[in-house]
Formats: structure tokens, C-alpha cells, sequence
């Protein structure tokens, strides 16, 4: 399988001297769907704007699909779309006029270009916008509207920085469910996102970045896996009368219907519902207290963080 | 990018430039055409019927090609200048920056927006200077071609200021403290060899005189420096402002991090 992108040792300086980059490294695979996780500050947007020439390098390499993004810099141009965290198009110009710009900078030609411009807007949803100038757009059209964009030439790697940030509940899901598609079409997706649970629904492999270092560089199955506790909340059917103690189990009572359980790979869920059926507590729904791979992310940063 | 997309790239930023100063004709093209006819009222028909002739040619006709060239100058150069720093300010730069195009695509299709719109405001300064008086054209490929240079040079002008802007107030800084100056002292309403020795031999440092003379030229068929000179000035200066533009976009200056 090709690689769709490769980082080399990547270094970002910036010129008020704060080191952004410390010499990144990581490849993500044709057809991956890979999150690129980090706090704020971290490193994410320095290095997604590197790999689209937004921002100088100080040091590194970056190919995309085996091109030199400096010394191959048109095919290697070609082969990105990128949907950036703010909003960075004209916002006097019309809907369908940006995406036939956009095409036409990557040299194609007009009768194309309309073609691309009415299928992605009218994937996206918003081809009854085409006539409106960009500012009139809702915070989640102009969201839709950038990714179209991004779409618009066609490319092999799609990178979007925080996609759904501002984004609501439904829209989301949907534009969540567009990425799904879209991937399976065979389009290579890196994600950065400050929601993980859209990272552990979406991604296969996850690379974690913090302080301008790559701190965690696997598949999603993989990290999850490192996770030895997971805390669940249970709200039970009856109330609980006087205290509630179960062996080998770390239980907190919340309030008279609902419970708090850490869960170990020792002692699965099946032994906790065992437990407390034998003490006559009935369950009637469980939820997990913190999404799983905020847990994960977490302690990799506080781990990082109190290392240094 | 093969050629042709590099033409369709090229295209694409000139139809947007065309398209943007088109949408707001009212104050691309309107107000040079008010202030150039207030000088043809004031300078030309009030004030120029006590001066008499000039270079042997009323005065009217005299200042006519220079005031076309001061409508040329300042439009191709604000088109370039507020357009590009635009697209920095709202980040749809980003746009080119991400594509393929090479940054010379990029200087070309600004510069060639410029040029439409400088040449747009000419046409139209020349329509309305008919009402006052009458031209004759002496060399159509000179006045063409100086017209055309001249507007390519101050449109890479534009963008060189662009690229180091910051703020909208940077965007005015040249046109008011240098380009005016320049234009009001490069022979528009006057013949240098009025000037004393010293201040005429200064006044041919000034290249907007070479350009005014030269469009004057082919118009008239007076100028005041020669062909040679003005041709070599105008092309030297492009080529340099040409190069200074692309090697800012190389680097990234203003507009990369």
C-alpha cells in the first residue's frame, strides 16, 4: 500500500523563537483515516500548515504520495485538499464562484469545474446557496462550504483542521457520516479534532502530538487497549438502601440511583453486573463516565507535561 | 501543472479580478472619471484658455495624454494594491497558496487584473476627453505599448505593497506620499524644458516622466526625452519590481509564517 503522506524529522522555529516542531516524524497509509490529536498549542495547525505551504519549515521533508512537496511541489499539490480550522475565503463572493476558482488554481477547465462544483455542493448541501455571497452562509454552511472546496480538485489526501468545531449535534453527525463515505471511497483523511469522540468513532490511527513531539503513534484499536480502567456510570432500577460495598470492585455512590464502577481488565463487567445482582441491585441503563480515549489523551499529556 | 493549466490558473485569477472591479464599478471606475473630468473643466477649459499653447499644441490637448497616463498609473496600481492585501486580510490567499500554481502565475494573473482595470479607466478618461477636445493619434503601437507597459509596471508596484501591508493604512501610504507627488511633477500639466536646467535634469529621475512623455508621444508626437530612454526605463523597472515580487513570494514574505 502507498504511503499518502510521509513527515521527516519536521522542525518549526517560529521567529519570536518559540520552537513549535521538535523534529516530527510519522507516515500515514493510503486510504487511512488517521486523527492527529493534541492540546491547544501543541503543534497540529503548525504542521498541517507546513504541509500546505502556509508556513515555512525550518528542517524536514514532506512527500505526499511519494512526492517531494518542495521538489515535486505541483504533483504533490495535487494530491491535497485542505480544509482549514478558520474560515479563509472571500466572503464577497458567491458560493458556487469560490468552488469555481478553487478548481480553476489547480488548472481545471471551466466545463469540469462546473460539473465538480454542482456535484460537492449538492453533496455538502448547500447547492441552493450557490448565488449567495459567502457571508450570508450559517457557521455550519461555511464549514460544509470549505470542505466542498476542498474537494473540489479532486484530491487523494484530504486534511481537516477541527472540521465541526461550532458545529451542531446533527450537522455534525452528518458531516461525520460524509467523512465515513468518503474515505471508503478511497480517499486518505487526517482529522484534527479537539472532540475525541469523533476521533475513536471515526479513526483507525491516531497520532498524538504535544510540545511539538510526537507522544503516541499507533492504531486506535492499539491505544485503546492500553486503557486498563474505565470508570462507568450505572443508574439502577430501584433505590439503594444504607451503604453498598462489592468485593475486588471500586464502587462510588453518586446518589440513591446511580453508581459509580471502575472496571479493570482483571475483573470484567460481567463479574460487577454478578455482584450487584447478588445484592438485588438492578440496572436499567450504563453510560461510561469520560469518553475512553479522553482518558487515554489525558494521561499521555499530563504524562508528557509532568516529564518535562 | 502543464501550460494549459497554467493558462487556466492564470485565467482564472484575471476573470476574478475583471469581475471584481466590475461588481464595484461605482468606486473603481466612476470616481477617476469625475476627477479626470474636473481637470479637464479646471486645467484644461478655465485655466488652459489663458495659457495658450504649449509644446504647439493647445494647452487642452496638451495635458490630455498625461492626465489618460495619471488615470492609468493610480488605477493600476490601487486595483493590484487593495485587491491582493484584501485576499491577505481575509486569508483567501490561502486559496493560490495551497494550489499548485506556481508563484508566477500568481504575480501574473494580479498584474494583468491591474492592467485591465488601468486600461479600463483609460478608455474611459479618453471617451470623456472628446467632450473637450480633439486627439490625434501620431503612433498607435507607441501609445499602445507604453500604456501597456506603464500599466504592468505600476500593477507590480501595487503588488510588491501589498505583499508588505499590514493594515489598510499601509495600502495608502505610497499612492499619497509617493505616486501623487510623482505624478503631479512628471510633466502631466507641463513641458520640463519650462523647468530651469538643474530641476529639469532632476526632474528626469523621475521614470513617471519618461512614461508620461512617452504615451504623450504617441498621441502628440512631442515628448520631452526619448524613445529609447523611455522604453528602457519603463522595461528596466518592470523587470526589477518583477523579480523583487517573486522572490517575496518565494520566501513567503507577508504572506506565509
Amino acid at each position: 500500500m502507498d504511503t499518502a503522506l510521509s513527515v521527516h524529522n519536521l522542525k518549526k522555529t517560529y521567529e519570536s523563537g518559540v520552537e513549535a516542531l521538535k523534529g516530527i516524524s510519522f507516515e500515514v497509509k493510503q486510504g487511512d483515516f488517521m486523527a492527529l490529536l493534541g492540546p491547544n498549542g501543541a503543534g497540529k495547525s503548525t504542521t498541517i500548515g507546513i504541509i500546505s505551504s502556509l508556513i515555512n519549515k525550518t528542517e524536514g521533508t514532506i512527500s505526499i504520495f511519494n512526492h517531494d512537496i518542495e521538489k515535486e511541489f505541483s504533483l504533490a499539490k495535487k494530491d491535497i485538499g485542505i480544509v482549514p480550522q478558520e474560515f479563509n475565503f472571500n466572503q464577497f463572493e458567491r458560493v458556487g464562484d469560490i468552488l469555481m476558482a478553487q478548481a480553476g488554481y489547480f488548472g481545471i477547465s471551466t466545463g469540469t469545474a462546473k460539473k465538480r462544483t454542482e456535484k460537492y455542493l449538492k453533496q455538502l448541501d448547500i447547492w441552493d446557496k450557490r448565488d449567495e455571497p459567502s457571508r450570508l452562509l450559517s457557521g455550519g454552511m461555511k464549514r460544509r462550504l470549505m470542505i466542498a472546496r476542498a474537494l473540489v480538485h479532486e484530491p487523494r489526501l484530504l486534511i481537516l483542521d477541527e472540521p465541526t468545531a461550532g458545529v451542531d449535534i446533527e450537522l455534525r453527525r452528518s458531516m461525520w457520516d460524509y467523512l465515513v463515505d468518503l474515505n471508503k471511497s478511497g480517499t486518505t483523511i487526517i482529522l484534527t479534532t479537539h472532540y475525541l469522540e469523533e476521533a475513536e468513532q471515526l479513526c483507525r490511527t491516531i497520532a498524538i502530538i504535544d510540545h511539538g513531539e510526537i507522544v503516541e503513534n499507533t492504531t486506535m484499536k492499539e491505544l485503546l487497549a492500553k486503557l486498563d480502567k474505565e470508570t462507568f456510570v450505572l443508574d439502577l432500577s430501584n433505590e439503594l438502601n444504607g451503604s453498598l460495598s462489592l468485593s475486588d470492585t471500586t464502587l462510588r455512590v453518586v446518589d440513591k440511583t446511580t453508581l459509580e464502577v471502575d472496571v479493570t481488565k482483571e475483573k470484567p463487567l460481567n463479574d460487577v453486573f454478578k455482584s450487584l445482582d447478588l445484592n438485588g441491585i438492578k440496572v436499567s441503563s450504563m453510560r461510561n463516565k469520560t469518553n475512553r480515549l479522553e482518558e487515554l489523551f489525558v494521561n499521555l499529556v499530563r504524562h508528557v507535561s509532568n516529564g518535562s | 501543472m502543464n501550460i494549459a493549466e497554467q493558462l487556466t490558473a492564470l485565467k482564472t485569477i484575471l476573470v476574478k479580478e475583471v469581475r471584481r472591479f466590475l461588481r464595484i464599478w461605482v468606486q473603481t471606475l466612476i470616481p477617476p472619471a469625475i476627477t479626470i473630468t474636473l481637470y479637464f473643466v479646471i486645467f484644461g477649459q478655465l485655466i488652459g484658455s489663458r495659457i495658450g499653447e504649449m509644446g504647439g499644441f493647445d494647452y487642452m490637448q496638451y495635458i490630455v495624454p498625461g492626465l489618460i497616463m495619471m488615470s492609468v498609473i493610480t488605477n493600476s496600481y490601487s486595483n493590484v494594491v487593495s485587491s491582493f492585501f484584501s485576499s491577505k486580510f481575509q486569508r483567501s490567499v490561502e486559496e493560490m497558496l495551497v494550489s499548485p500554481m506556481p508563484n508566477y502565475i500568481i504575480v501574473w494573473g494580479y498584474v494583468l487584473g491591474g492592467m485591465a482595470r488601468g486600461i479600463a479607466v483609460g478608455v474611459l478618461v479618453t471617451l470623456l476627453s472628446l467632450f473637450f477636445t480633439s486627439l490625434t493619434l501620431y503612433s498607435f503601437l507607441v501609445m499602445f505599448s507604453i500604456v501597456l507597459l506603464t500599466a504592468a509596471l505600476f500593477s507590480l508596484g501595487g503588488f510588491i505593497n501589498a505583499i508588505f501591508a499590514n493594515k489598510f493604512d499601509d495600502i495608502s501610504i505610497i499612492p499619497t506620499f509617493i505616486l501623487t507627488p510623482l505624478t503631479y511633477l512628471g510633466g502631466v500639466f507641463y513641458s520640463i524644458d519650462l523647468l530651469p536646467p538643474f530641476w529639469a535634469a532632476v526632474s528626469k529621475i523621475n521614470p513617471i516622466v519618461y512614461m508620461v512623455n512617452g504615451f504623450r508621444f504617441g498621441i502628440l508626437g512631442i515628448s520631452d526625452v526619448g524613445l529609447l530612454e523611455t522604453y528602457s526605463m519603463i522595461i528596466l523597472f518592470i523587470i526589477g519590481l518583477y523579480c523583487w515580487a517573486i522572490y517575496l513570494m518565494r520566501k513567503g514574505i507577508g504572506i506565509r509564517s
